[in-house]
Formats: C-alpha cells, sequence, structure tokens
C-alpha cells in the first residue's frame, strides 16, 4: 500500500463516506418530530441539582 | 490505609526519578530529573502527613465528585494568574530588551511558558475542572473509576510543572505549542488517556438517557487533543536518559504536521472545549435553555469536520504544495459559518431576558466572551486568505488575533465559568462580591481593545515596511528599522495586558474571600431586584 493508492482511496470512497455522514447527521437533527425531543433535551442543564 | 497504594507507586516514582538524575547523559535532563524527584517526594511527604489507618468512610455512589473540581477551580486561578504575568514580562522585554536575564529568564524560554502557562494550565485546567462538573450532572452520575479523577487532576498539575521548569532549563523541542519533551510528552498522554476514560466512564453510566451536547464538545476535545498530541509528538529519543528527542518528521512534511497540530490546538482545545462551557454555564447563568439545540448539534458536526482541514493557512506561501495551501485557505473560510452558528446560539440564549446584561456582571462577561469569539472567528477566516495573509502574517498582526481569541473569548468564558461555579462548589450563597466582577470585566475588556488594537496598527505597520519598495525595487527599510518603530506600541501593547492581569487579581482575591466564606456588603447591582441584602443569617462579614 503505497502513498498514492491511500491517496486516491481517500480522494474517493472516504470523502464520500464523510461527506454523507456530514449531511445525514444534520438531515438527524433536523428529522421531523426532532424538535420536540431538542426540546427536552435542551432543558437537561437546567433539572439538575 | 488511606493513600496506600499512592504512596507506594509515588515512592517507586521519586526513585526511578533519582536514578534518572543520577544516570541522566545530559546536565539539563539531570537538573530536570531532580525537580522531578523533588516534586513526587514532596508530594508523598504530604500524603503521608495525611494517611490514617481507620477504616475509609464508605462513599455516597450517588452523590457527584466534586473534591478534584475544587482543586480545579483553584488551580485553574492561580495558573491564569502566572500565565498572564509571565505575559506581562515577556510584554515588557519585547518594549525594554534589558529585561532579558539569561539563561532562564529570557524572551526564548519565557515566551513558551506564557503560552502553555496561560493556554494549558489555565486553559487546560478550566477544561478539566469544568468538564468534570458538567458531565456528573448532565448525566446525573457520580464520576467514573473512584480516585481516578484524583489522578487525573496531579497528573496533569505535574506535567504542567515538568513542561514549565524544563522551558526554564532549556529543555525543548522547539514545536510550537507542544514545546515539552519526549518524556514529558509520554506523561502527558498517560494523563490523557486516564481523562478519556474517567469522561468516558462516566458517559456510560449516566442516568439521563440523552447526552447533553456539552460533554460531545468537550468528549471531542478529550479525544482530538489525544491523537493530535500522538501525532505530533512521535519522534525518537536521542538516549533512553536524555532530553534530546529528534522528530520522525523533516521539511515539509514536519512544518504541515506541525500546524496540523497548531490548528487543531486552537480548535478543539480553545474552541471546542470551551464551547462545552459556553453550553453549560451560558443557559445555567441565564437560567434558560440554549436558544436552538438543533443548531447546537449542527454546530458541532460542522465545527468537527471543518477545523481539521485548516491547518496549512499557517503556512501559505511555504514550500507546502499550492493545493493545501488552498485547501486551508477555503476550509478556513467555510469555518466562518459554523463559528456565526454558535456565536448566534449562544447569544441568542438570553433573547427574552436581555436586561441580564445590564443586571448581571457575570452574564455580561459570559456574552462579551460569545462576542469576541465572534469577531476573533470572522478575523481568523479573512486571514486566512492568502492575499490578506501576506500581509498579516509573520506580524503582530497575528499576535493581535490570537489575544482577541485568548483574552476575550477562551478568558472571558472560563472568568464566567468559575464566578459561577465556585459558590456552588463550596455551598456559598453568592460570590463575596459582585461589584469585583464588574471591576474585573472593565480592566479585561479595556485591556483586551487595548491589546488588539494596539497590535492591529502595529501589525499592519510592519507588514507594510517590510513590502515597501522604492522606484527601483529595493526595500525601504531594514528589519531594526520596523522593530523601533514597533517601539511604541510594544509598550502601549504591555499596558494593555497589564489591564488583563489587574482584572484577573481581582479575581483571584474575589474567588479567595468567597472560598472563605466572606461576604462583601455592597449595594446591589442597579436595575437588579434586591435579592443580595445585607445582613444575611450565616455569611462571615467583611467590608
Amino acid at each position: 500500500m503505497d502513498y498514492n493508492l491511500m491517496r486516491e482511496f481517500a480522494d474517493s470512497w472516504v470523502l464520500v463516506a464523510m461527506a454523507l455522514f456530514f449531511v445525514g447527521a444534520i438531515a438527524f437533527a433536523l428529522r421531523p418530530g426532532s424538535g420536540k425531543l431538542a426540546d427536552e433535551a435542551a432543558r437537561v442543564p437546567l433539572q439538575d441539582e | 490505609m488511606k493513600f496506600g497504594t499512592a504512596i507506594v507507586l509515588l515512592s517507586l516514582f521519586a526513585f526511578a526519578a533519582l536514578v534518572a538524575a543520577g544516570f541522566g547523559v545530559d546536565e539539563p535532563f539531570r537538573q530536570h530529573m531532580w525537580i522531578l524527584f523533588f516534586a513526587v517526594t514532596g508530594f508523598t511527604a504530604i500524603l503521608l502527613r495525611k494517611t490514617e489507618f481507620k477504616p475509609a468512610a464508605p462513599t455516597d455512589p450517588s452523590a457527584y465528585m466534586d473534591g478534584p473540581i475544587r482543586y480545579g477551580a483553584i488551580a485553574t486561578v492561580f495558573w491564569g494568574v502566572i500565565g498572564m504575568l509571565v505575559g506581562v514580562v515577556i510584554a515588557l522585554q519585547l518594549a525594554y530588551p534589558d529585561l532579558n536575564i539569561e539563561p532562564w529568564f529570557n524572551f526564548g524560554r519565557l515566551r513558551p511558558l506564557h503560552t502553555s502557562g496561560v493556554v494549558f494550565a489555565f486553559g487546560g485546567n478550566a477544561l478539566l475542572c469544568t468538564s468534570l462538573y458538567v458531565v456528573q450532572r448532565t448525566c446525573r452520575a457520580r464520576l467514573f473509576g473512584g480516585n481516578l479523577a484524583w489522578f487525573v487532576f496531579w497528573g496533569y498539575q505535574l506535567f504542567i510543572v515538568m513542561a514549565a521548569t524544563g522551558y526554564l532549563l532549556g529543555i525543548t523541542e522547539s514545536r510550537e505549542y507542544a514545546e515539552p519533551e519526549w518524556y514529558v510528552d509520554l506523561w502527558l498522554t498517560v494523563v490523557w488517556v486516564a481523562y478519556l476514560i474517567l469522561f468516558l466512564g462516566t458517559i456510560l453510566k449516566r442516568k439521563e438517557p440523552h447526552i447533553y451536547v456539552a460533554n460531545w464538545f468537550y468528549l471531542s476535545f478529550i479525544v482530538t487533543i489525544a491523537m493530535l498530541h500522538v501525532i505530533n509528538n512521535l519522534s525518537m529519543p536521542a538516549s533512553f536518559l536524555g532530553s534530546k528527542s529528534y522528530s520522525a518528521f523533516s521539511g515539509v512534511q514536519d512544518a504541515l504536521t506541525q500546524w496540523w497540530y497548531g490548528h487543531n490546538a486552537v480548535g478543539f482545545f480553545l474552541t471546542s472545549g470551551f464551547l462545552g462551557m459556553m453550553y453549560y454555564f451560558v443557559p445555567k447563568q441565564a437560567n434558560r435553555p440554549v436558544y436552538s439545540y438543533r443548531l447546537s448539534i449542527i454546530h458541532f458536526w460542522a465545527l468537527i469536520f471543518l477545523y481539521i482541514w485548516a491547518g496549512p493557512h499557517h503556512l501559505h506561501y511555504t514550500a507546502l504544495p499550492d493545493w493545501a495551501q488552498t485547501l486551508g485557505m477555503v476550509f478556513s473560510i467555510m469555518l466562518w459559518m459554523p463559528s456565526w452558528g454558535g456565536m448566534i446560539n449562544g447569544l441568542m440564549t438570553l433573547s427574552g431576558a436581555w436586561d441580564k446584561i445590564r443586571t448581571d456582571p457575570i452574564i455580561r462577561m459570559m456574552v462579551m466572551a460569545i462576542a469576541f469569539y465572534g469577531m476573533s472567528t470572522l478575523e481568523g477566516p479573512v486571514m486566512a486568505i492568502k492575499a490578506v495573509n501576506s500581509l498579516s502574517h509573520y506580524t503582530d498582526w497575528t499576535i493581535g488575533h490570537v489575544h482577541s481569541g485568548a483574552l476575550g473569548w477562551v478568558g472571558m468564558i472560563s472568568f464566567g465559568a468559575i464566578y459561577y461555579m465556585v459558590p456552588k462548589l463550596w455551598n456559598r450563597e453568592r460570590l463575596y462580591s459582585l461589584r469585583l466582577v464588574t471591576w474585573h470585566f472593565w480592566l479585561a475588556t479595556l485591556g483586551i481593545v487595548v491589546y488588539a488594537a494596539v497590535m492591529w496598527v502595529s501589525g499592519v505597520m510592519q507588514g507594510l515596511m517590510w513590502r515597501e519598495n522604492d522606484e527601483q525595487g529595493f526595500l525601504v527599510y531594514s528589519f531594526a528599522e520596523t522593530v523601533a518603530a514597533m517601539h511604541p506600541y510594544y509598550i502601549m501593547r504591555a499596558i494593555g495586558g497589564a489591564m488583563y492581569l489587574s482584572g484577573a487579581l481581582i479575581m483571584a482575591w474575589n474567588i479567595t474571600m468567597t472560598i472563605l466564606g466572606y461576604q462583601r456588603e455592597e449595594e446591589p447591582m442597579p436595575g437588579s431586584a434586591p435579592v443580595f441584602r445585607a445582613a444575611r443569617s450565616g455569611a462571615k462579614k467583611w467590608a
């Protein structure tokens, strides 16, 4: 496994995988119905002590 | 026996240091090992004096473990004052070179002491203690691993002492923000892995189903710093008992590794970790949930995905391939978006409660921190543009930019967190004095304004003088002429730094008095409900 092979792999599949993960993470955060769960999560620090 | 294992292990550690002091192959290494020997022996002696043979009282597994956090809060204030004091000293050394006292206290040795002192000793302790405070309270679980938190705290202090004394002895790897030599790096690796286990273990045993976003930021800081630290410090020691090592990389690869580390130390140590602080302490102090939780999640992932590529902007117009320079520039500009998303999220948490900026000096401090986060993350991408960088790079403008981020964002959000946390940790009704917080706020803010404005003028002037050609294409100014022209700005910069330091000294006084249980009798803040009446029962008075 030389530099060029790793470089080609990084420039293609790894790039696609990272881009998809990033888009997926944002889509998951904005999915329908997540608003209510997010509001609950936002109150986590206010409910301690 | 209380501390039994610790005493045995520390005695062995001290013996190993003594052996290394005897067999070390170079003089600085032997001196450094003597320091290690005395530090560990002194610590062991303290444990020996405090040991008990009574069976230990059972710990309540549901109670939060706040002991290391209390020590961490004190360490944050202590190292903060030390690091900022060294900063003022080296600012004066630049203005008045006679203040260089060779060999231990010249600029070359004090400068890493300042940067490591404020970044790793002050900032690191602030992150360490607030992360352990936040993770317990948002997971509703006691810290994992029994006394592991104590090992992490004291292990980290030992790292600071070894790094700081090493710089003064002239032991350095010359890698920016990673100057400690190989054996100190190895010790930090051990401590950092223990920190990761402590933090992850606490998250795994949480009773709250959701992992609050602040913990995500803290965790990304711990994991990424582990990766950056190990890879940047890959090196071969010249001797097993010597203070010199050689990097595994050379040439442009070494430069890129260093700035991949250096910029991500900014991104994950000085940004991500302190954003974790923002996402917990701003909602707590304002008593309102974060403006948009979903925006905070997008902020997190966007920051993680973009920051890691921005490092090459430190190497514009060098031997680094052109495509890598452009990549670093483009990612730096894109980074503006998540940064401002996070800034808006933090500021808008106060929507509907903007009056608190007037009535609550701690909120005011946090808001100023977020404002400086926004300003320095706008300035940074601008400076990463190659055309701008050709003027700004290697000049004081960079120093001014770093300080608007470090003093404005990192410093102010840490002060806010400390002011919030200390009365809670010591069960005090409130701080010793809110008026002193206002004093601290204005001294710090004006100090930063003086510092940053002076460095802009000085830096742009320096850059323009360097590139000034006459009609025949010759350089107009010699280097020494630019230095002479900057002299007045260097004095003003030292004044700005001294103002910031005096604010920190006021904080140290305020925190000390709060811990000792005093409350200053004072008028309530104008506009606030008179909740801080004097003559509370139980509180000691100190007018």
